[in-house]
């Protein structure tokens, strides 16, 4: 760091004047000021990793637009959160979420919970412009207390970021690439029969779809619980200080 | 709308009243169930509209200028596309009304399987006596069941499984009043 660089960065969030340590990002900075920038893959407690690309930001003075839970501010920035242009890509992401698996929010465990259902509700999305690709998918339901429906995951990651960073099982990974990707269990085993599982169901509750569910709920009655996650962190964190 | 608005039209525009037409194609008539549901509000509703055709009234026929059709359901059959062409012909506010109608919802369900598949798995994998698919007097299965907008034009969408009957009753309001309706603060997909 250079001696000029200032520790605390001064820049501007929709014309709000805000300010930003070192570590924080755009979306931190956004949220202590009470701008609610949508988000999907992002999760308190959790890495950010910027794949659902809906918290873009525009930046004042260029024509880029950059993920707001990983990019840090820069002294003097012009942030702008909303616009015609960010609702336009933002309304195309979740479209084409919609259209790449099966989401039938009217049979779904977390129909009413579930954080893509709302998002498009939130951005106005009423109907998809694109096609319905409908793939098949295999369902795992080999786990005596969960399961996976393929059909319903939006591939954000939180449930290998949750096992991996949390629990430290790293039991879920992605295979693949792009359209093809896939949440798997160990070497894409089935999840019953999984050697590294503890069990502990996080990766259901961090799912923000019906993706990941518990088993014998019906439709609407998968809420998640997410309460542990804040709380786990800040205790590791104190416990490391 | 309000009811002092709709009384008003009611006084003033008693001749002219809009011709409107519900129709359910590959849907479980749920949408219908709901529209039903909105109660003593039909009663204003048709102070101020003519239902022309519906499966609620006995209309063989779906009649040319209509200014408000409701289409339930997703398209299934070539049936349901023919029905949908000629009703998109003859409507000028053409309402997408309920999931099936927009995302194809239930009936899409069959789509990662297949016509064939699906038709087997029916009515071929079961215990009973002269199993067969039936082919005589029913329509031919589309390859997918599809949303409407992937055919037609749709000027509104009324998300929902079903969509309330409040939700039904702002949209048609709204449409009487000659306004589009937003409606994402009332409803959403699988509501």
């Amino acid at each position: 760091m250079s001696p000029t660089t200032p520790l605390i960065k001064t820049f501007t969030i929709d014309g709000k004047p805000v300010s930003a340590t070192e570590d924080e990002t755009i979306l931190d900075v956004a949220r202590q000021n009470g701008i609610d920038i949508p988000t999907l893959c992002n999760l308190e407690g959790l890495t950010p990793t910027g794949q659902c690309r809906l918290c873009m930001v525009e930046i004042g003075g260029t024509n880029r637009m950059v993920p707001s839970c990983v990019a840090k501010p820069d002294e003097g920035m012009e942030i702008v959160t909303d616009s015609e242009r960010l609702l336009k890509y933002r309304r195309m992401i979740v479209e084409l979420l919609f259209s790449e698996r099966n989401h039938i929010c009217a049979v779904c465990v977390t129909n009413g919970h579930c954080e893509l259902q709302a998002m498009a509700q939130r951005l106005g999305v009423d109907h998809i412009r694109y096609g319905y690709l409908h793939p098949r998918f295999r369902l795992d339901g080999s786990h005596p207390r969960y399961e996976v429906d393929h059909n319903r995951c939006i591939l954000c990651g939180r449930c290998v970021r949750v096992c991996d960073e949390i629990e430290g099982a790293h039991t879920r990974d992605l295979r693949n690439r792009g359209i093809k990707t896939l949440v798997i269990t160990d070497f894409d085993g089935r999840w019953g029969e999984s050697a590294t599982c503890t069990n502990c169901g996080k990766c259901v509750h961090v799912c923000p779809t019906g993706a990941l569910a518990e088993k014998g709920k019906s439709v609407a009655e998968m809420a998640k619980q997410r309460h542990f996650l804040p709380y786990l962190v800040m205790r590791r964190k104190g416990l490391k200080k | 709308m309000t009811s002092e608005e709709m009384s008003e039209k009611k006084a003033t525009h008693k001749q002219e009243k809009l011709r409107l037409a519900t129709i359910w194609l590959d849907g479980c008539s749920g949408c219908h169930m709901s529209f039903l549901d909105i109660d003593e509000r039909l009663i204003e509703l048709s102070e101020l509209v003519e239902m022309v055709f519906s499966p609620l009234v006995d209309v063989k026929v779906f009649p040319e200028d209509v200014d408000i059709t409701l289409v339930e359901g997703a398209l299934g059959t070539e049936e349901d596309l023919h029905k949908l062409k000629k009703i998109r012909a003859r409507t000028k506010t053409l309402v997408a009304f309920g999931d099936c109608a927009i995302t194809a919802n239930i009936p899409s369900m069959r789509n990662p399987f297949g016509v064939e598949e699906t038709l087997k798995a029916v009515y071929l994998d079961k215990e009973a006596l002269n199993l067969q698919i039936p082919v005589e007097s029913v329509p031919p299965l589309l390859p997918r069941a599809l949303p409407l907008h992937n055919c037609v034009k749709v000027d509104v969408f009324i998300p929902g499984c079903p969509p309330s009957a409040d939700t039904i009753f702002f949209a048609l309001s709204e449409l009487i009043a000659g306004r589009t309706p937003n409606l994402m603060d009332k409803t959403r997909f699988g509501a």
